[in-house]
């Protein structure tokens, strides 16, 4: 550095990119987490779990540690019927989500409140934890917040999955895994745009309701429809399940790939699938040989497909 | 190249680092096209290869983008500093061994993080798709060995001024870090939610607006003089271009998400500044282009110049678009649709990519000592990428115009998908011209390095005539 205008220049060059970073990064990240959490974000986190991508309890996405998402019709502890009610069972050693690990993330209100009247500082991992969301008015303000029914009730996760039968049982958290792996986002968005989406699908996002999930896969391409509120325009598990198999059964003109084998081995009466029948039976079925297509096997309760499809119908 | 991880540091000749750099580039690039055309023919016949997890499209996709970043261009640019850095700077590589090891913890870095992909294992951000451990690697392996070696290069010379190209590249890979180190902190800082989401845009832009672009445009500050024989036109228009990058194309990084529910005040500002974007651009195609004056003749005659006029010309529609697709009455229309994709093509398959390739075959040339194998190859290899490129860009910015309008006169999804169809074909026709004609240059440096005919001492490649 010879010349004292390198010296300068060097500085300038520390200055300048210095203040952009200051701008972009630093206002930007203190605007944006400066928001209190919404109902929806609450709901988000907690149906997903810490993390939607790669992390050291899942690190190949398989969907493992992942909390269930449930409906309750009993109170587990009593085994009283009570009015159905959403809770989030968090096993043994299924790590709690952003929001619970580090509750500034949910914002003031929230976090003064599920700390407070939720309890979720009591959250143990070695036991578990079951959560449900609440929304009560502070100074004319609806404020959403969690309560830990471990603390609170005394549920605990094991007997309360054990009262919950299984179709009243969503995998979203595995199936988030899956959309993420998976590539969907490639495809289809999560982030509704001002078009025909917010006039017709739902509403639009609001600023809290991302608050603590991770990774959003908002996607950038899209190939086909959005999907943040596809289970409410199509609720129909079985078109899912066909749609995924093959969606081309469904809607010849589909450019979505297969995802057959997201079923794995064993359909949900234990039979081995013969994928190979059932492509050459399909093939007959696309070349006009055949008049009916192969019926499409069920999924085992415990298969990747199961947990996709819970995930999308959840997206309301 | 193994032999010598281990050498000492004199016994290594000079050059050796940049050579390696230069074939993995190559190899990168054959790599990424293949999988991009594998991509391609999915999206056109969704039945093509089905059944089998590894070969879906949601597990290739990220694998071709990131092979042909960080394998092509990245590689492409770090074989680029080793021969010009210490060329311009009258000098040899600070250190040709730590090159080596580089270019050797690149290439099993970037196949173990590519592999991870293609088996699902990713972070589910774009652009930041390796998980974490992976990134680590990438900083501590990749970028900051390269920023030391261009920096220290940079010191060590024995010129007095720093020409145009060097600041380009000593600027580029110590932000180039900096972009990582940030972009990839979610993971690390439990950001979560739209901050984790801004963050992967701002990771993701600057990538581009820090690195692959002004690194592109330093070759060609290089190439353009070096082989024409003019003096760079405006050392001044050089400046405005350096200082407009830094202030201008770090900021607008809001501009990918604008229909997320970020502050108001955020997007507004990145729509402004990316309009700003233009400042850098017409200074850099404006000097370059005033540099050729005299010579246009060798925009003809001359590969190289061929390669890299071609992709200071395509910088041209790029910035136009990149400036005002941003603007939130346009981005409303195109956001999303294959007009994104066919713009990050002009970007990075168009533009910078021609300069790339006329780095690597100036270079390897320059270091092997030896003059171009066949120069219809070569020709044929340009007009393979260009009409593959050209074919590409039109059919993706027609689907996109498409799916724009369907999208906003809502129409069934489906109907878009089939009048889609036509025009995927169509870029998987172009993108696999691509691919072939990459294979014809990988063919054309072998030949080079066995019988290419050997540049005497004290000339330069651009000097001698062609054999064949
Ligand atoms: C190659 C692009 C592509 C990929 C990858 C893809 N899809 Fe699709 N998807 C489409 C297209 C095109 C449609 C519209 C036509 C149809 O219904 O099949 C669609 C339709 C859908 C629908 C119905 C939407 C509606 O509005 O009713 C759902 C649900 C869906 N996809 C879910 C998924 C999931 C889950 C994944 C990942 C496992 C996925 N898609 C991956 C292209 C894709
Ligand atoms: C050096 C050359 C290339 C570079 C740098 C490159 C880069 C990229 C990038 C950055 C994307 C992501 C685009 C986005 O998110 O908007 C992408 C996607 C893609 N590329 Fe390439 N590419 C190159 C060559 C090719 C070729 C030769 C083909 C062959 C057809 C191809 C096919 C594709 C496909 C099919 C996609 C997915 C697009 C989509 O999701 O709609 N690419 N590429």
């Amino acid at each position: 550095m010879a010349f004292r205008e390198y010296k300068i220049g060097a500085r300038m060059f520390g200055l300048a990119f210095g203040s952009s970073m200051f701008i972009t990064l630093y206002m930007a990240a203190v605007d944006i987490s400066s928001v209190s959490v919404s109902q929806i974000g609450l709901h988000r986190q907690l149906g997903f779990g810490r993390a939607g991508g790669f992390s050291y309890e899942d690190p190949f996405l398989r969907g493992w540690a992942k909390p269930t998402q449930v409906i309750l019709a009993v109170d587990p502890k009593t085994g009283a019927a009570i009015d159905p009610v959403t809770a989030y069972v968090y096993e043994k050693d299924v790590p709690f989500p952003n929001g619970i690990r580090h509750p500034r993330i949910l914002g003031d209100g929230p976090r003064e409140l599920s700390e407070g009247r939720g309890r979720i500082g009591e959250a143990d991992d070695a036991v578990g934890a079951v959560f449900l969301t609440h929304e009560v008015e502070v100074n004319g303000e609806l404020v959403p917040y969690i309560e830990n029914a471990t603390a609170t009730r005394g549920w605990i996760p094991a007997e309360t999955l054990a009262k919950v039968p299984d179709n009243k049982r969503l995998q979203v958290g595995k199936g988030k895994i899956m959309f993420v792996r998976e590539g969907c986002w490639w495809c289809h968005t999560l982030l509704p745009e001002q078009t025909q989406d917010w006039q017709y699908f739902g509403a639009p996002p609001m600023l809290g309701d991302f608050n603590g999930e991770s990774p959003t896969a908002f996607g950038s391409d899209r190939k086909a429809p959005d999907l943040t509120h596809v289970g409410s325009r199509n609720s129909s598990r079985e078109w899912m399940m066909i749609h995924f198999f093959n969606p081309r059964l469904v809607q010849p003109h589909s450019i979505m790939p297969r995802y057959d084998y997201l079923w794995g081995d064993k359909d949900a009466s234990g039979n081995t699938i013969d994928y190979d029948g059932w492509r050459s039976a399909y093939n007959e079925y696309a070349a006009g040989k055949s008049i009916v297509p192969p019926d499409v096997p069920v999924p085992h309760k415990d298969s990747e497909a199961r947990a996709l499809i819970d995930f999308v119908l959840n997206l309301k | 190249m193994f032999k010598y991880l281990l050498a000492r540091e004199e016994d290594i000749p000079a050059g050796s680092a940049a050579i390696f750099f230069g074939f993995s580039s190559i190899i990168w690039f054959v790599v990424g096209t293949a999988l991009g055309s594998f991509n391609a023919a999915k999206l056109a016949f969704p039945d093509f290869v089905t059944g089998i997890e590894m070969l879906s499209f949601g597990h290739m996709r990220q694998v071709h983008v990131l092979a042909v970043i960080l394998g092509w261009i990245s590689m492409a640019f770090a074989m680029a500093m080793m021969y010009i850095t210490p060329a311009l700077g009258n000098t040899k590589l600070w250190s040709e061994k730590l090159g080596i090891w580089n270019c050797f913890i690149w290439n099993i870095g970037l196949s173990v993080g590519l592999c991870g992909l293609w088996f699902g294992i990713t972070s589910g951000r774009e652009y930041s798709d390796m998980p974490f451990v992976i990134d680590v690697v990438i900083i501590g392996g990749l970028l900051i060995p390269l920023c030391l070696n261009v920096i220290m290069t940079i010191k060590t010379r024995r010129t007095q001024g720093i020409y145009t190209t060097n600041w380009f590249f000593g600027a580029a890979t110590f932000m180039v870090i900096i972009v990582f180190a940030v972009g990839n902190s979610p993971e690390f800082f439990q950001l979560t939610g739209l901050t984790e989401a801004y963050l992967t845009w701002w990771f993701a832009h600057n990538v581009l607006g820090l690195w692959i672009t002004p690194v592109a445009a330093a070759i060609s500050y290089y190439i353009v003089p070096k082989v024409t024989g003019n003096p760079l036109y405006s050392h001044r228009i050089g400046h405005l271009h350096f200082w407009s990058v830094v202030v201008f194309y770090s900021t607008p990084a809001a501009h990918h998400i604008m229909s997320s529910p970020l502050p108001e005040w955020l997007k507004s500002f990145a729509s402004v500044e990316g309009v700003l974007i233009l400042v850098p651009a017409i200074a850099f195609v404006s000097n370059l282009l005033l540099t050729m004056t005299g010579k246009w003749n060798m925009f003809i005659e001359n590969i190289e110049i061929k390669f890299t006029i071609t992709g200071v010309l395509l910088a041209i529609p790029l910035n136009m678009q990149g400036g005002f697709q941003q603007t939130r009455a346009i981005n409303w229309y195109i956001h999303g649709t294959g007009w994104i994709v066919a713009h990050a093509h002009l970007a990075l398959l168009g533009f910078s990519t021609f300069l790339e390739a006329a780095a690597v075959y100036y270079g390897l040339q320059t270091l092997l000592r030896r003059k171009l194998y066949s120069l219809a190859l070569a020709n044929f290899h340009f007009w393979m990428l260009l009409i593959g490129f050209a074919t590409y860009w039109i059919s993706m910015t027609i689907a996109g115009l498409i799916q724009g309008a369907g999208k906003i006169y809502e129409v069934p999804y489906i109907d878009v998908v089939i009048a889609e169809h036509p025009y995927m074909i169509a870029r998987w026709v172009g993108g696999t011209m691509v691919f072939l004609g990459n294979c014809v240059w990988m063919f054309n440096m072998w030949k080079t390095i066995r019988v290419g005919t050997v540049i005497p001492d004290g000339r330069l490649p651009h000097e001698l005539a062609y054999e064949r």
